[in-house]
């Protein structure tokens, strides 16, 4: 394994993405992480010289809407999505006061 | 303090653009709607969920970018802002980093010290997040996404401004071009518009640019005024006492004027930006951009000159009713209505601007229309009404947009033009006051005030003084 991912990336990351990891869990992640870059750097051995960067793969432009309003009230449905709902809103843990 | 500090200033403005849906689906952007009425699995960040980008959006920002004489990128495309916070719940907002729509623009601004020039960096489209409601007793928060994929553009200023007056004048300039050119109203209390400030000082006469903060949370100018200048007093004392300033986010507090810093986790900037993948780039062909630069209204700096010349208006009065689209258009209405400029002026600087005051309104609140400022000020000019009747009918109009040729009618209100009947009241009113008409004849020429005005009181102010004058030199 090429990729070490230090405790103070995981760490990092783990702000980043809002979430509180055990000291189990982080060895895991930090595995994870490691074997997930070892893969993408194969990317690494290709010869990109050159090579302007992609961002689409097709070559469209100017894809439009009019400025129409075309989505109603739909909320019932909407929040039949929502992992817990109170009255009209979705409820989620509070992130940061 | 021992030396002489430079405050720069560079700012980041959010502007709510005012398309009637929102920018990447075809949800409304109504304000005031119940919770989550106004969302679609685009703006709530649905998986599998395409955005399509409202033309209208682009149109504006281009404008504005004109107005702000920027270089429009015409192949601009959008990257994705990595972070996970409840409010996103794409747990990325579209934004532009590498292509934004606008580029290199300036423009110019009004102090007390004079003219300068404040550079725009850029300016890019981006999408609103949703609102958050905390609940700290059940620890949890209430997620609407009303707002989400509401669309803004971001207007990012070069570091030139040095004080907290100069960053006003540049808000109110940004301000008024972007109300006249209808891209948004620009309410900083209702977040329609919002300043972050980026601030550093430096000593005097260095180049080297100082460690910035970031304050957020500014939601007038004056907050904005009291923020910079509680800011650059924190920064000069701290480098005083021989103390970093740290490079970091703060809340402003404007209650208890003073700001802290936003907790570093809360702070964390690692946006790891790449391009949209969703969204093919936006070519703005010439043809599209002479389009819109022929769409271009007059804007402020162009209007103020205007009036000054073919109305002749002073500046003072054209600056003031120019200050808000609003006030500019009823203006021109009116004049187009009674061919009147310096009475419709005279209406507007004085009686509107008194009860916008009074009433602490903004002008873009005013509900009265222009036809019946119009007739208000034809009563005035026929003689059919006084000028204080007018004011009196005037607020009326003010308030409440009423009719003031059908309320003068409905209240008998017109001035008693009838000469016969008024020459009646005359004489009965020379004939009760001996006293001050044997002053008026031995030369007392201030006695004749009086007894115009009690013919006035006799008429219950409805006649015409100038008129009331004349018969009294008649018949004295
Ligand atoms: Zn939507």
């Amino acid at each position: 394994m090429a990729n070490i991912i230090s405790d103070e990336t995981i760490e990092y990351v783990g702000i980043l993405a809002k979430l509180e990891l055990s000291g189990e869990e982080k060895e895991q992640a930090k595995k994870d992480m490691g074997r997930m870059l070892d893969y993408i750097d194969q990317l690494n051995e290709l010869d990109t010289e050159g090579v302007e960067p992609m961002s689409h793969v097709f070559p469209v432009q100017n894809v439009f809407r009019e400025d129409v309003v075309t989505n109603g009230d739909d909320h019932e449905a909407m929040l039949a999505n929502a992992p817990e709902r109170r009255e009209d809103s979705y409820i989620v843990p509070m992130t940061v006061i | 303090m021992s030396r002489e500090y430079e405050t720069v200033i560079g700012l980041e403005v959010h502007v709510e653009l005012a398309t009637k849906t929102k920018i990447f689906c075809g949800c409304s952007t109504a304000f005031g709607g119940a919770p989550n009425t106004h969302v679609c699995p685009v703006c709530s960040g649905m998986p599998g969920s395409l955005p399509v980008l409202n033309r209208q959006v682009v149109e504006y920002a281009a404008a504005v970018g004109l107005a702000t004489n920027c270089t429009i990128t015409q192949c601009c495309k959008f990257d994705r802002k990595n972070y996970f916070y409840p409010d996103n719940p794409q747990n990325y907002q579209i934004s532009q980093l590498y292509l934004p729509v606008c580029r290199d623009g300036k423009v110019e601004i009004e102090t007390a010290d004079g003219k300068k020039t404040v550079g725009i960096h850029e300016i890019h489209m981006e999408e609103d997040a949703g609102k958050l409601i905390h609940d700290e007793w059940e620890d949890c928060s209430y997620v609407d996404f009303n707002r989400s994929g509401v669309p803004l553009i971001e207007i990012v200023s070069e570091p030139d401004m040095r004080s907290a007056d100069e960053v006003i004048a540049y808000l109110e300039k940004l301000r008024l071009i972007i109300q006249y050119l209808g891209a948004s109203d620009c309410k900083l209390q209702e977040g329609s518009m919002r300043a972050d400030v980026n601030l550093s000082v430096r000593p005097a006469g260095t180049s080297k640019l100082g460690t910035r903060t970031e304050m957020k949370n500014l939601n007038s100018f004056k907050a904005i005024a009291r923020a910079v200048e509680n800011e650059r007093r924190r920064q000069i004392e701290l480098l005083e006492e021989g103390r970093p300033v740290v490079q970091e986010t703060r809340r402003w507090d404007d209650n208890k004027e003073y700001s802290y810093p936003m907790r570093s986790k809360e702070d964390a900037q690692d946006y790891r930006y790449f391009p949209e993948p969703d969204l093919p780039p936006v070519v703005i062909s010439d043809q599209w951009l002479e389009e819109i630069r022929q769409r271009q209204p007059e804007l402020r700096d162009e209007k103020l000159a205007r009036y000054k010349e073919e109305y002749m208006l002073p500046d003072y009065d054209a600056k003031i009713l120019t200050s808000s689209k609003k006030m500019a258009d009823l203006f021109e209405e009116t004049v187009a209505l009674c061919q009147k400029p310096k009475k419709v002026s005279n209406w507007l600087m004085v009686e509107t601007m008194r009860l916008l005051k009074e009433q602490e309104m903004e002008p873009e609140d005013m509900a009265f229309s222009p036809e019946n400022l119009a007739k208000l000020i034809e009563l005035v000019e026929a003689g059919t009404i006084n000028g204080t009747i007018a004011k009196e009918v005037f607020e009326l109009v003010f308030r409440d947009n009423i009719d003031p040729a059908a309320y003068v009618e409905e209240k008998g209100l017109k001035t008693e033009n009838d000469t016969d009947a008024l020459r009646e009241i005359v004489e009965k009113v020379i004939a009760d006051n001996p006293q001050s008409v044997a002053d008026y004849r031995n030369g007392k020429e201030k006695a004749i005030g009086f007894l115009v005005g009690q013919t006035m009181k006799a008429t219950r102010g409805k006649a015409n003084p100038a008129v009331i004058n004349q018969l009294l030199k008649e018949l004295l």
